[in-house]
């Protein structure tokens, strides 16, 4: 294993792990609300490492939802995984082996995709691994102390942490908003039903699981059909 | 833990690592059709905002105090602020909105 490759790895995943550090303190703090135990919080985020996805999970479990409605929503939430991992497998060392690549895709996430996609040289396997180790211990980490001292923080310092999570989502939307018209359709046509769903009267008897993955494809499809053009790189 | 949680743990850990390691351990080529290329690029932001909106405005003690955090979100994202930045400002945001509007 080439040192080097791991350290500036490990170098570019420090802000990432500042970052998870913070948002996975509110999404234990989230789940605690909840009534998920700590140690069901931080098995959530060890095993998942995805911030959307298991927040809508965890949503899931604390209303009852079924396995198969977990099951659907975490595969449409996480559905981007699959677009970056693909196109990481162009990026990466050619001669990265199918037992690391089984490691390595572990720990795509939105933003250690981003900063390994940036790297100048193929990202290897030292490389990704040492990107990914830091924020892993954060989002675990932070999950953690949100879950169990979450409660023993002021309520107003936890109101305002519970807003943590969307903020960031809100920080990966706009951008792309900024830059791309179709997106910006796309994400209104989104957050429009998804308010319909929520307060039309029969429509909101729609369980939210549901609701965000019918949100979701009809946007996405609106959006594929009206600008199918509009998209090459993501 | 509860059995109904371990398990829904484990559904979604596969799910999403399958999501994952498939197409980079799978697939060499592109993607073949431009309209499912097109689905799959913009869910995520379908998706992230369907999640926001609404329920952004339940995620604090006060849908107002929220709603003053969502603009502060979206004021910093304008500004091109990185997602610390944003999600720490929206909420600081609500933590001042909360000591004024909730006593």
């Amino acid at each position: 294993m080439k040192l080097s490759d791991f350290k500036e790895g490990a170098l570019g995943g420090v802000p990432i792990a500042l970052g998870y550090l913070s948002v996975s303190f509110a999404y234990g703090i989230m789940a605690a609300g909840g009534g998920i135990d700590p140690l069901s919080a931080v098995l959530i985020s060890m095993t998942n490492l995805t911030s959307a996805g298991q927040l809508a999970g965890t949503q899931l479990i604390i209303d009852g939802a079924t396995y198969f409605q977990i099951a659907v929503t975490t595969l449409v939430i996480n559905l981007r995984y699959m677009l970056m991992s693909l196109s990481l497998s162009q990026r990466i060392d050619p001669k990265m082996s199918t037992g690391e690549r089984l490691l390595v895709s572990y720990g795509i996430t939105d933003e250690i995709f981003a900063v390994a996609y940036q790297r100048e040289k193929a990202p290897n396997t030292p490389y990704m691994l040492g990107l990914i180790s830091l924020p892993y211990v954060g989002w675990t980490l932070g999950t953690l102390l949100g879950a169990t001292a979450g409660n023993i923080l002021p309520e107003r310092l936890c109101s305002a942490l519970g807003i943590a999570i969307y903020g960031m989502f809100v920080a990966i939307v706009i951008p792309q908003c900024r830059k791309s018209h179709p997106c910006l359709v796309v994400v209104a046509v989104a957050a429009a039903l998804s308010c319909l769903l929520k307060y039309v009267p029969v429509l909101s008897s729609v369980p939210t699981g549901w609701a965000i993955i019918i949100c979701t494809v009809a946007a996405s499809v609106l959006g594929a059909v009206l600008y199918p053009e509009e998209v090459d790189e993501v | 833990m509860s059995r109904y949680v371990f398990t829904a743990t484990m559904v979604m850990a596969v799910v999403t690592y399958l999501v994952r390691m498939t197409p980079i351990t799978l697939m060499r080529g592109r993607l073949k059709s431009r309209f499912f290329r097109s689905v799959l690029a913009y869910a995520p932001y379908a998706v992230l905002s369907a999640m926001t909106i609404p329920h952004i405005l339940d995620s604090t003690a006060s849908p107002l105090s929220a709603l003053v955090g969502l603009i502060a979100a979206v004021a910093l994202a304008m500004m091109k602020r990185g997602l610390l930045t944003v999600a720490v400002g929206a909420s600081a945001a609500v933590f001042v909105a909360e000591l004024f509007l909730i006593h």
